[in-house]
């Protein structure tokens, strides 16, 4: 698993990348009560913002990692939000992409870095 | 933050991990371990303990009662001279614009009134109360908390403490031994539940509620569920969905203000604003705050800018506050509309992040009120 500063987890299984949230990111926010995925064949840019979350506390933007293609969304996550919160890399992912160039992962950081960071 | 005061409950709310931010100048809780969706639901279905020490706690006593109420009706449109001993009622200071400078409790407690102020316009309500009454005196409490026990179980875990408080109807207040302390009690709170607000002497604040804490069905309650508690209850934040430019028929608080007080009654007026305030009684304001149900899932906060239709380029109003409801369910706000477009069922709609979603003009309260009267 990779992760970036913004607190998303970067899981990649095949040729695709599993993206959601942190638990730590998710305990900061607090109860998420809504989560605006994109649309399946968007095609994103990294940086580009792609996900609205909003918890009980204010509403924050979660940007693509990598170039690609938004092959699958969580459709569970947005009928129920809390997902998030109860298993925030589990049962709460948000997005698969499709990467046009895999080798964009091997920026993030290793778990131990995270956990630095966040310590 | 360093200039930030303390309740007297501060190192509780430490204690019982609770995550503090600043609040109308004083360190207040914002939520505990339990997390605000938990908290608000744990007020609905059993009981919360909130600190609401920040608010003001007045006393403004004359030769008798009645020259303390009549002085004060000259700042206030409320029936305050007939307002019975042992009996509380909400009201506001209005400015000479018709608008609404706070608003607060009354209650007449026999040789005083006791009045209860938000915290962010305390120094500015006792400033302009103390030069604009005559014949009377106001007196700041500054050696007490102010708790509030609300839910359900608020009755069972305070009536445990002292029978006394069973016995009490909503809006009631008496002073009651809790715990061994002379507590000034009223049956009222902010949530939209039953329940208790409890002034208690601030040495013992904090005995008194690890007391209330020690009941299974009572928990240390923060802002945010406060926040959501108080929204899903209709009930207004002052500086939000009211202010000095809102008049209170334009916040649909007409029935604060009591006939006597209106045109034609027996104390018609004499109030700052009077004018507007009995001009908008008789025939209406232009605007007024309303519910407002998101059709979506987005919640849709304070700031949000209402339009009547998904192409217009005049808005019509904006949104005053808005959030979660967790015992709805789902997304709630109140907010200011034209009054063409008031009625229940009206669709308006909100511009968030560039797009118009629509929303449903709907009653107030979101959930009903579960006062014992």
């Amino acid at each position: 698993m990779k992760y970036t500063e913004e607190h998303e987890w970067l899981r990649t299984e095949g040729d695709l990348v599993v993206v959601g949230i942190t638990e730590h990111a998710t305990t900061q926010l607090g109860d998420i009560v809504f989560v605006e995925l994109p649309d399946v064949g968007d095609t994103v840019a990294k940086d580009d913002e792609v996900v609205v979350i909003e918890s009980v506390k204010a509403a924050s933007d979660i940007s693509a990692p990598l170039d690609g293609e938004i092959v699958e969304v969580n459709a569970d996550l947005a009928d129920n939000p809390a997902l998030a919160n109860e298993d925030a890399t589990g049962a709460g992912w948000f997005f698969k992409i499709k990467p046009t160039d895999a080798s964009q992962t091997d920026e993030y950081m290793d778990e131990a870095a995270y956990n630095a960071m966040i310590a | 933050m360093s200039d930030l005061q303390k309740t007297p409950l501060f190192d509780l709310h430490l204690a019982l991990g609770a995550k503090m931010v600043a609040f109308a100048g004083y360190d207040m809780p914002v939520q505990y371990p339990m997390g605000v969706m938990q908290e608000h639901v744990h007020t609905r279905t059993r009981a919360g303990l909130f600190d609401v020490s920040h608010m003001g706690q007045l006393q403004i006593a004359g030769a008798d009662y009645a020259t303390a109420a009549l002085a004060l009706e000259a700042l206030i449109p409320v029936d305050i001279l007939g307002l019975q001993e042992s009996r509380q009622r909400y009201g506001f200071l209005t400015n000479e614009a018709g608008g609404i400078r706070d608003d607060l409790m009354l209650a007449n407690r026999g040789d005083h009134i006791f009045v209860v102020v938000n915290a962010a316009c305390k120094a500015e309500d006792i400033a302009y109360m103390q030069a604009g009454l005559s014949g009377v005196t106001l007196t700041e409490i500054t050696d007490r908390a102010l708790l509030a026990l609300q839910g359900p179980a608020a009755e069972a875990v305070l009536g445990a403490l002292n029978s006394e408080a069973a016995d009490m109807r909503f809006m009631d207040v008496a002073t009651l031994r809790l715990a061994g302390v002379e507590c000034w009690v009223s049956r009222s709170g902010y949530t939209g539940e039953d329940g208790y607000e409890i002034s208690v002497p601030a040495a013992q604040a904090t005995d008194l509620a690890k007391a209330l804490l020690a009941h299974e069905d009572v928990a240390p309650i923060g802002l945010g569920a406060r926040d959501s508690l108080r929204l899903e209850a209709g009930l207004c934040l002052y500086g939000h969905d009211i202010d000095a430019t809102t008049t209170p028929v334009e916040g649909a608080l007409n029935w604060a203000i009591q006939k006597l007080r209106r045109s034609g009654g027996d104390r018609a007026g004499g109030f700052p604003g009077a004018d507007v305030i009995l001009d908008q009684l008789q025939n209406g304001a232009d605007r007024k705050r309303v519910g407002l149900r998101p059709e979506g899932r987005a919640p849709m906060r304070e700031g949000v800018v209402l339009f009547a239709d998904q192409t217009g380029d005049a808005p019509i109003g904006q949104i005053t506050s808005g959030g979660f409801g967790p015992t709805i369910g789902g997304p709630m706000a109140m907010g200011y509309v034209p009054s063409s477009l008031a009625a229940t069922g009206t669709t308006v709609f909100g511009e968030l992040r560039g797009k118009r979603l629509p929303l449903t003009v709907t009653g107030l309260p979101f959930t009903p009120a579960n006062f014992k009267r």
